[in-house]
């Protein structure tokens, strides 16, 4: 299990990522959507390395091609043209079939829809990965695992409809964690729900992260999410503008989010705060 | 992904929409009841054809006088006693157990003050048995009668319950007219019943020479008697076509016949007749068959409209499947399972409906036995897989190769 190996990792090891081998490496990649007579440059080479341990978010206006980004890093989409590693294998060209494999054993990933089926319980929910992982054993007992890391240990038999928003995305991210991936990916998770359930949801990705030091890539468009997390990489036309830590990241729920929007300006060199709000999301 | 898991992702996923599927298998289970309850009807009428021709016996030949198919030769040669008499000589035809020979006419019975039409049968002593026809009451014809050209008579039940006015009634030692000549009845034939609504139940039975002698004057050129009939008991079942072949080529000779064509009588068996009885309930069976085929093709086609409306439904959760990292095998295993579940279990209720209408048709219906038979189960439940497969291939195809971006994407 490599998620209790990780588990056992001290934190040091995940200040100093340059001497370690990055957990995503993408080269140059871009992503270019033909609409009938022209194209569509949608990504226009992306450079980044993540390392194993990192937590990280990215920002950037509405249509920058973030969520772009993170199908391709997630496998559920390949790029026109660059190279993705990831531990270290190039799949960047890989059959259908090949990158399911990946997606399974790699990748979790959670959505801004939570995207959990219908009239199922929670457990059945979070042992979905697992049914498409060969040699699985125990897949009730890795579920129930999962949910009682997002705290959803006395819901296991719950179905959406019984479950608030804040608790079906945890389900969500139990189902990300139970094939215990290299990385997960998620994409606004916090979009779709109140900020109180959203600040529980950053609780719960902040101490998955700081306890069993798991990889975390985390799409949002609220500088104040964003503050929590370690690195920021900032996107504008499918373009990396900026890609900075974060000088100390906030422990969610610890500190109020401030009720004055003004207060959040300065906290980042570059802002795409102001304006109008539909701009960003 | 295996077999079980497969199958349990597809028996919740029905189960979800436990109407829509309630409804789609419907179409099935009407095409396979059809199909079973056809197929089995099929069988049942021709295991009722069969069992009627049992009667006649599959190791008796019929002869009888019929008209030449030639154009140059119209005349009838009669069957004779002395022809009769030639062909039970072992020499003529070794393969001839015995010949029961009748000479039919029909005359007016009186018996009290009932009078009715009837068939009059002159018969051999040996007709009960060779026709597998027992008396009921009393004795059958004997040699002696036949020899003493006895005036008594067996009565069919039809001809007991027109004189005598009951089927009950036991007439035996009575005294009955037949053309005005009193006969004395000394037995009544057990019922026969009659293929195709000709019962022989309304026959009157006398000795051979009686009828030939005391009811007509059947006298025949050769210096024997006519003869309407011959009952030809051969061996066994097997020397059947050796017996055949033994009496064309005695009764050709007899009556001057050159080519197959001139020849002025039948000669049919009882697996002459089934065959071609059996040939034509079962062209009309594969009639049916393939009516009801078509009922259970629109059921297909139910299940194919159904699997495509629930692949474009589960768009997402196909794409979230995928995402989770379900292989293209993996999604069209799980839309195929759930197509042929759905035929699979419509296939099933289908056999069952067609049992209960084989029982049903089988309580109303007199003399009919209606079974579901074994293979038409398997055929069936096999039919029914196959169109899962069939009808569901196209939507699952369609569900397992798209792509997972776009299949989460889609509102
Ligand atoms: N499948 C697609 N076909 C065409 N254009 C697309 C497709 N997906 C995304 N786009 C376009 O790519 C751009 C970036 O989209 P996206 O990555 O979703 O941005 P973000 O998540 O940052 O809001 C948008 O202009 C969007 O319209
Ligand atoms: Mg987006």
């Amino acid at each position: 299990m490599s998620q209790q190996q990780r588990s056992g990792r001290p934190s040091s090891d995940r200040l100093s990522p340059s001497r370690k081998k990055a957990v995503i490496d993408i080269r140059n990649i871009t992503k270019t959507y033909k609409m009938g007579t022209f194209d569509l440059k949608v990504l226009k080479g992306v450079t980044l390395k993540i390392y194993p341990g990192e937590f990280l978010s990215i920002m950037g206006p509405s249509g920058s091609g973030k969520s772009t980004l993170m199908n391709i890093l997630g496998a559920l989409d390949t790029p026109t043209s660059g190279k993705y590693l990831l531990d270290g294998e190039d799949v960047s060209q890989l059959s259908e079939d090949q990158l399911a494999r990946i997606r399974n054993k790699k990748i979790g990933f959670v959505f801004q829809s939570f995207n959990l089926l219908k009239r199922t319980e929670a457990i059945r929910q979070v042992e979905l990965p697992l049914i498409y992982s060969t040699n699985v054993r125990n897949r009730s007992r890795l579920a129930k695992r999962a949910l009682e890391s997002v705290g959803l240990g006395q819901r296991l038999d719950h179905l959406p409809s019984e479950l608030s928003g804040g608790q079906q995305q945890r389900v969500a991210i139990a189902r990300a964690l139970v094939t215990s991936p290299s990385v997960v990916l998620a994409d606004e998770p916090t979009g779709n729900l109140d900020s109180r359930s959203g600040t529980e949801v950053m609780q719960i990705f902040q101490r998955l992260n700081e306890q069993q030091g798991i990889t975390t890539v985390f799409v949002t468009h609220d500088p104040w999410i964003a503050r929590h997390t370690q690195r920021v990489i900032m996107l504008r036309d499918g373009k990396i503008i900026a890609d900075e830590r974060v000088k100390e990241p906030l422990i969610a729920g610890e500190v109020e989010r401030p009720s004055d929007a003004e207060e959040l300006q300065g906290i980042f060199e570059e802002t795409y705060y102001g304006g109008d709000e539909s701009e960003y999301t | 992904m295996n077999l079980s898991e497969t199958f349990r992702i597809a028996i919740s996923s029905l189960l979800i929409n436990r109407m829509r599927s309630a409804l789609t298998t419907l179409g099935i289970v009407i095409g396979v009841g059809a199909v079973i309850g056809l197929v089995s009807l099929g069988r049942g009428v021709e295991a009722f054809i069969a069992a009627e021709f049992q009667t006649l016996g599959s190791n008796i030949l019929e002869i009888s006088s019929s008209q030449p198919n030639s154009p140059t030769r119209s005349r009838i040669a009669p069957l004779t006693t002395i022809e009769a008499a030639d062909l039970a000589n072992p020499f003529t035809a070794p393969d001839i157990r015995q010949i029961a020979a009748t000479y039919e006419s029909s005359g007016i019975i009186t018996a009290g003050s009932e009078r009715t039409q009837a068939a009059i049968t002159g018969v051999t002593a040996n007709y009960a048995e060779v026709r597998s026809w027992p008396v009921m009451l009393g004795t059958f014809i004997t040699p002696a009668d036949v020899e003493d050209t006895q005036r008594v008579a067996v009565i069919g039940l039809d001809v007991v319950e027109t004189l005598f006015g009951s089927r009950e009634a036991n007439p035996v030692g009575q005294s009955i007219q037949v053309n005005d000549r009193s006969f004395t009845v000394i037995g009544v034939m057990s019922e026969r019943g009659g293929s195709f609504g000709i019962s022989e139940d309304g026959a009157v039975i006398v000795p051979i020479t009686t009828a030939q002698t005391r009811l007509d004057n059947a006298r025949a050129r050769d210096g024997g008697y006519l003869l309407t009939r011959m009952y030809v008991e051969v061996i066994d079942e097997e020397a059947v076509e050796d017996a055949r072949q033994d009496i064309e080529t005695y009764l050709n000779q007899a009556h001057g016949i050159i080519f197959d064509d001139e020849q002025d009588y039948t000669i049919s068996s009882a697996s002459d007749i089934l065959s071609i009885v059996n040939q034509i309930s079962s062209l009309l069976t594969v009639f049916l068959v393939m009516i009801a085929s078509i009922s259970l093709l629109v059921g297909g086609i139910g299940v194919m409209n159904i699997m495509l409306v629930s692949v474009t439904e589960r768009t997402r959760e196909i794409g979230l499947r995928k995402a989770v990292g379900a292989r293209q095998g993996d999604i069209l295993a799980q839309f195929l399972m759930e197509s042929i579940m759905l035929s699979f279990i419509g296939g099933i209720l289908g056999i069952a409906l067609g049992w209960v209408v084989s029982v049903l048709v089988t309580a109303f219906v007199a003399d009919l036995t209606v079974t579901v038979s074994p293979d038409a189960v398997i055929l069936a439940t096999g039919i029914s897989t196959l169109v899962g497969v069939f009808f569901g291939y196209y939507p699952a195809r369609r569900a397992a190769s798209m792509k997972p971006i776009d299949a989460l994407r889609f509102e």
